[in-house]
């Protein structure tokens, strides 16, 4: 009982990374409905931020995380203005491709920069373990704090974007970008809120990941943000609380996979469950379409 | 000095000339109609007035200023508000964030809050629904908020795409009151219709669009009398 309650709550902690990864996804998707294959490499990007300003600068672990934040979201803005805005009236299928190819040009831009070596990553976390249970149950500090950081997250997301006015432009954006205009919204200014926005989130997201999982290559942040893209999909694309819940979810199957059925396929479970999921709820789970009368 | 003055405008998509020379103004206080047939260039000539659209040639006059390369998202700022073709009211958001978001260039918050309690008082519905996601309204009721909407901004002149498409005739009625309750107050209209008579019933002056040419223009009562209008848009 107890080791099942550790694979939930680590499986929860997984999932919370997955959780802020898939923010990224389904904000872009939502507003510039695209699919940015290169999000999850901005994950190694922060990654690799967070381990330079910590070893080779020596700075304190906040101020790296910071660094990283910072990096992540101008290289985020950076990577929109360049590839995909040209590309804004094109086919979804040639920005599809581009962010592919942005995605190949980061990884390979990181081979050439920091190696094909794999780096170990010292965690920016330093909280002790939580044991209950006499001992049975052991919640390390990465643990608790991917958690924290994701409910935080998600509190202060949802609250910009039911409060502020930018929010409401991007909630506006997201349905309809030229009645957005005709209220006085800069869209491709919003655009480039939500870049920068996904982005810092993905910096958190990989220094939590390197912190909890602590091997740092340029291939890094493609397989958790494929999973994240899962989450996201599977949660309802376009939604924020369906990339929480989609995230959450898949951590705990994955992790419950891994303990009970078996480690080498609980990807392939996890990427089974999303095929019913689709087939049987097509948006996932959160995804709705509200019907406009006309 | 007309307040908006299209000259000589010209306007493609693609290899298509959708617009071929149009020229027409609108002065202060006025309600002017442009009509014509489905595909004459009427939301074409709106859109590209108010920055949707950038024209191949000509210009866009407001108030003395050339907006023709002025984004979309600014020339609401300058006073222009747009109520687009099929009301686009954003369906997820409620009908408060709708108008909220009609007053997203103002920075005055006491100022926007009077103008919402008069945009209540003009369509009280809006008010009992304030807190409805806009996508469950009717369709009369999606045009009363798209027309509140850009009223939020407080314009000087308003731009309107057929707001009596698809209404069921009692709507209609109380489309054209409300355009002409707007215009007695003093703004400006720009007014885009299929429903001709209706719009020459309102409007000061009218321009005939067809195939992207104006045909014909002047007095919306002596266009009404006009032969070739009555049998081609009054339908007699």
């Amino acid at each position: 009982m107890s080791s099942f309650f550790s694979y939930l709550i680590n499986g929860i902690s997984l999932g919370s990374i997955y959780a802020i990864i898939a923010l990224g996804y389904t904000m872009v998707y939502g507003i510039a409905k695209m699919l940015n294959f290169a999000h999850g490499d901005v994950i190694m990007v922060g990654s690799y931020m967070a381990f330079l300003a910590m070893g080779s600068l020596g700075l304190p672990p906040v101020v790296a995380v910071l660094l990283a934040v910072v990096v992540c979201t101008i290289l985020g803005i950076t990577i929109e203005k360049i590839a995909y805005k040209p590309l804004r009236k094109a086919p979804s299928l040639a920005v599809l491709i581009t962010a592919i190819g942005v995605s190949y040009f980061l990884q390979n831009t990181a081979l050439l920069v920091f190696g094909a070596n794999t780096k170990m990553f010292t965690s920016v976390i330093k909280l002790p373990p939580v044991i209950l249970g006499d001992g049975g149950v052991n919640i390390s500090g990465e643990t608790q704090v991917a958690i924290v950081v994701c409910i935080i997250i998600m509190i202060v997301l949802t609250t910009f974007i039911k409060k502020t006015k930018a929010g409401q432009a991007m909630l506006a954006v997201s349905e309809d970008k030229g009645a957005a205009e005709l209220m006085g919204v800069n869209v491709n200014g919003t655009i480039s809120l939500t870049f920068a926005i996904g982005s810092a989130l993905a910096a958190i997201a990989g220094v939590l990941l390197c912190s909890a999982y602590p091997t740092l290559s340029p291939y890094t942040g493609s397989m958790p943000g494929i999973k994240a893209f899962v989450a996201a999909v599977f949660g309802g694309i376009g939604s924020i609380p369906g990339a929480f819940i989609g995230g959450i979810l898949l951590g705990i199957i994955e992790n419950m996979s891994k303990a009970y059925i078996s480690s080498q396929l609980s990807d392939a479970i996890v990427f089974t469950v999303l095929i019913i999921v689709l087939l049987v709820k097509p948006t996932g789970i959160l995804g709705k379409k509200i019907n406009e009368k006309v | 000095m007309a307040m908006l003055s299209v000259n000589n405008l010209q306007v493609h998509y693609g290899m298509i000339q959708a617009i071929k020379d149009v020229s027409f103004d609108v002065n202060e206080g006025e309600v002017i109609a442009l009509i014509g047939a489905n595909g004459a260039g009427k939301t074409t000539i709106l859109h590209t007035i108010s920055g949707l659209l950038q024209p191949t040639r000509g210009n866009v006059m407001f108030e003395g200023k050339d907006i023709t390369k002025i984004p979309a998202h600014k020339i609401v700022s300058l006073g222009m508000a747009h109520v687009p073709e099929g009301r686009r009211v954003f369906a997820q958001l409620s009908v408060l964030e709708n108008l909220k978001l009609g007053a997203y260039t103002r920075k005055d918050k006491t100022e926007m809050e009077e103008t919402l309690k008069m945009i209540y008082q003009r369509f009280p519905r809006l008010e009992e629904r304030k807190n409805q996601v806009a996508g469950t309204l009717s369709g009369g009721e999606q045009q009363m908020l798209a027309m509140g909407r850009a009223l939020m901004s407080h314009p000087k002149i308003i731009l309107m795409d057929e707001p009596s498409m698809g209404l069921s005739p009692i709507f209609v009625e109380e489309v054209f009151k409300i355009i002409r309750d707007i215009s007695a107050e003093g703004t400006t209209v720009l007014l885009v219709e299929q429903n001709a008579k209706k719009a020459l019933t309102i409007a000061d002056r009218a321009y005939v669009l067809e195939t992207g040419n104006i045909i014909l223009q002047g007095d919306a009562k002596k266009l009404m009398n006009d032969e070739s209008v009555k049998k081609a848009y009054l339908g007699e």
